[in-house]
């Protein structure tokens, strides 16, 4: 009798405290939003919202929101007017002259000269220790202040007046006028600064020249931006407010879209792309990074060339791409990514230089192992392929292994490494094999190529050609587009010949947005996305 | 009393000092740190973000200097996020991982005592074989595995709950069920054989023979007894929900400091490292110290002056 009650006691207490959870319940079915309001998932927490101590995409995303720099990319990558209305290069291509437009800050100061001036100093200033300070190292004396050799006076940079900056570069660099557009390179309020060194920590005192203003910053949950009425071109901007999330993880962000609380989430889980690439709202972009394989030409066997080569042949990156990545990417037979623009004549550099410096032929990449002293690859020694824990690099690294024992017959080890270790060992080379994705630092065809240069600070690979060091030397000291682009073509031959860096595949930019937002641009490098003409429908 | 609650005040205090120092150097000697990137910085901008962070200084130093503020409660700045205090993060993350865990704690003892004590009187029937079937299926489930099952079905399937994010009650309930249903299990085991075990014992036959009812024997005698190794379970149930909120606040978005105790390793931001280790340690040798003073008021059978077995 006792045991009934006891039992009927047990079961209320569950029962109470199963049901209970449901009090709280409520339908909270997801809003889809008719205003002009777009919420979208960064992904991380921003490190800082101050421009001069940004790094990475994250930050310059919100950055481009909140401010403007003398230029801004366009829908097709190309540099537009931005703060400055027009620009004048000297013709040794030395001395960049910009007229800046009567812009305003947030807090209705004219945007000057003067801001910039004091705002790149700020940036090379040793004491603010910013990790980007090396994107105004073009500047003549600007590297001198940052390291503490020169100072702030020599830096070549000139307020001439109000409307008129005045930039000396060092040797010409045509990648400068783009940098102009990031976020190292925005300029902030002086007058902010000045009075209250903490500015950027909390949306009150926060000063912004760009299409948005910052409303709230909830740490690790939500910034909401609002539109900016002081901004030059505010009769562009359609979207009243701005919504970016934090959420770190791609699966709980993509249930957030699926359940329609956010419109606009990157990186889909690899696990659904299969399901959602068909559908109208899974929008591929170009993006401009890939995926390659390091070879430590300093380690035998893989100081030949040959052998180098025979592992780059034999391996099927049509198969990886469609069944491991499965986004979209291109499968890589060359360093340089699509994406580039050919100059003079407006074309592609990927285009015009071909996508197949060698092909993939099994039977071929043998014989040269054969050639190398390893037919059929015995006595070839277990060599260890390296990458940073991760679902993909794990099941790529799996299926090159297995490609490589199959068609080349030798066995490689893996070895998955915490992602600091990873960095450690193949910044001293102690590796055999390491993986990266690599990306460009600007939008020329050079940020990847000058990474081959001998001795370069990138250069992990420890190979080293003179051949290669004059055709980029050549391309760099010259005026001629056509002349420099020719340059670089015949080096990444060269380089390609050489296979240092076994190419794998090209990235592709692969985001979820819902059907009726549109005019967001979703640029291949630099930032994630700019939402400045962004609208919904 | 009191020499036992110096005594063991004293302890702690060394222990916390010795996890500091251990920490400290074992960081310092894993691979990478603070400001590594794959794409190499200049060694002028290395040197200034080292000048500016003391960390080109000796490693004896950065260790006094560490100690120093540790003693004016000063965990320094966080490395990656530079305009943030370790202070604050602790003070914005902890009481949001606490609300968590303290609604976790009470749906795990609640829950895992009632399934227990109802397992234990129903003895070897059917429901006895449900309530331990329950907890087994919990308990083998692990956090990740649980967190997304909860979002599939109550927030992607139903739709009765947010999926993720902080802010309201909503949005307590799935990461609580998450984080609550391993110690939920585990308790409700616990206490099961544990009632079963005091049933049996022979004060509850005497207390039967002089005449008691079963009903005032079993809430007298049999469920004060039986929570004894439920009590002694919440140091490390405490320890477990504490470090287990890693992959529920990850999972769920939530702002807490869970998450730092393992970025904070991935990122090398040492100062957070710390931080949060040195905070966690302290709460738990806390929590423990107050379990083992309420131990002593609900164990009739310890003596700190006679045996003095719970010293040290």
């Amino acid at each position: 009798m006792i045991n009934k009650k006891g039992a009927a006691l047990g079961l209320i207490i569950f029962l109470i405290v199963i049901t209970g959870c449901g009090v709280a319940q409520k339908q909270t079915t997801g809003t889809q939003t008719s205003d002009q309001v777009v919420r979208y998932n960064l992904g991380a927490e921003p490190e800082t919202l101050d421009p001069a101590k940004m790094t990475g995409m994250v930050e310059g995303t919100v950055a481009n929101a909140l401010f403007e720099g003398l230029v801004r990319y366009d829908d097709a990558n190309r540099p537009q007017p931005g703060i400055a209305a027009e620009w004048h290069i000297s013709d040794d291509g030395l001395i960049y002259t910009f007229r800046l437009r009567d812009a305003k800050w947030s807090n209705g100061d004219p945007v000057t000269a003067e801001d910039f001036r004091f705002s790149w100093l700020r940036v090379l200033n040793p004491d603010t220790a910013s990790d980007y300070a090396y994107q105004l190292y073009y500047v003549k004396g600007a590297e001198e202040y940052n390291s503490g050799r020169g100072t702030a006076e020599d830096v070549a940079v000139k307020a001439k007046d109000a409307h008129t900056l005045e930039v000396t570069l060092k040797a010409p660099a045509r990648q400068f006028l783009g940098l102009t557009a990031f976020q190292t390179l925005m300029p902030v309020n002086r007058q902010t600064v000045t009075k209250n060194p903490d500015w950027y920590t909390s949306p009150v005192n926060y000063v912004g020249n760009g299409p948005f203003l910052l409303k709230t910053w909830e740490h690790k949950q939500k910034i909401t931006l609002v539109k900016n009425p002081n901004y030059w071109a505010a009769g562009d901007v359609k979207l009243d407010k701005l919504e970016i999330y934090l959420l770190e993880d791609d699966n709980t962000a993509y249930t957030m879209y699926k359940t329609g609380r956010l419109d606009f989430v990157e990186r889909t889980p690899a696990q659904e792309i299969a399901l959602k690439k068909n559908d109208a709202d899974f929008r591929i972009f170009p993006d401009l990074s890939a995926e390659i394989y390091w070879f430590n030409t300093q380690r035998k066997p893989l100081d030949s060339p040959k052998v180098r080569k025979a592992l780059a042949m034999s391996i099927d990156r049509a198969a990886i791409v469609e069944h491991v990545t499965q986004a979209g990417e291109k499968p890589a037979y060359a360093w340089v990514p699509f994406g580039f623009t050919e100059e003079p004549a407006p074309a592609d550099f990927r285009e015009t230089g071909g996508n197949r410096y060698f092909t993939e032929d099994a039977a071929a990449a043998r014989s040269l192992l054969a050639e190398a002293g390893y037919p059929g690859g015995s006595g070839f020694p277990k060599l260890t392929l390296q990458f940073n824990s991760n679902e993909r690099h794990r099941k790529t690294a799996e299926a090159i292994q297995e490609m490589w024992r199959q068609n080349l017959g030798i066995e490689i080890a893996l070895a998955p490494k915490e992602w600091q270790v990873y960095m450690a060992d193949q910044a001293a080379m102690n590796y055999d094999i390491s993986r990266s994705g690599w990306g460009p630092d600007y939008l020329d065809p050079m940020t990847f190529m000058d990474v081959f240069l001998s001795g370069g600070g990138n250069n992990i690979t420890g190979w080293s050609n003179s051949r290669y060091d004059s055709l980029i030397a050549q391309a760099n000291g010259t005026g001629d587009n056509s002349l420099r682009m020719k340059a670089m073509h015949e080096a990444e031959a060269v380089l390609m010949d050489e296979m240092p860096v076994m190419p794998l595949y090209f990235y592709v930019n692969d985001n979820l947005i819902r059907e009726n937002i549109q005019g967001i641009i979703v640029p291949p490098f630099g930032t994630y996305a700019d939402f400045r003409n962004a609208y919904v429908e | 009393m009191a020499e036992y609650i110096m005594h063991r005040l004293v302890n702690s205090l060394l222990g916390l000092l010795t996890i500091a120092t251990l920490v400290f150097f074992l960081m310092h000697a894993v691979p990478g740190g603070p400001f590594a990137s794959e794409k190499k910085l200049p060694p002028e901008i290395i040197q200034n973000l080292n000048a500016r962070y003391h960390l080109d200084q000796p490693l004896w130093k950065q260790y006094s200097d560490y100690m120093g503020g540790l003693f004016r409660g000063d965990f320094g700045p966080s490395f990656k996020y530079p305009d943030r205090t370790v202070n604050e993060l602790i003070r914005e993350g902890f009481p949001i991982s606490a609300t968590l865990g303290i609604a976790a704690i009470c749906i795990a003892v609640t829950v895992g005592c009632s399934l227990g004590i109802f397992a234990a009187l129903n003895h070897n029937k059917w429901q006895d074989f449900l309530a331990v079937g329950l907890a087994a299926l919990n308990y083998s489930i692990p956090g990740f595995v649980m967190a997304p099952l909860l979002i599939y079905v109550f927030s992607l399937k139903l739709g009765w709950f947010p999926p993720a994010m902080w802010g309201t009650a909503e949005h307590l309930v799935l990461p609580t069920l998450a984080l609550a249903a391993g110690p939920t299990a585990f308790i409700a085991a616990l206490m099961r054989s544990s009632m079963l075990e005091v049933l049996r014992q022979d004060y509850i036959r005497t207390a039967l023979a002089k005449g008691l009812s079963k009903k005032a024997v079993i809430y007298r005698h049999g469920i004060r007894n039986a929570l004894i190794p439920v009590i002694a379970y919440l140091g490390p149930m405490t320890a477990s929900v504490l470090t287990g909120s890693f992959v529920i606040e990850k999972v769920f978005a939530i702002p807490g400091l869970g998450e730092y105790f393992v970025t904070s390793i991935t990122n090398r931001d040492y100062t957070v490292i710390m931080g949060v280790t040195l905070f966690y340690s302290a709460i738990l040798l806390a929590i423990n110290f107050i379990i083992d003073i309420v131990f002593v008021l609900v164990d009739p059978r310890i003596n700190l002056k006679g045996s003095g077995r719970l010293k040290g």
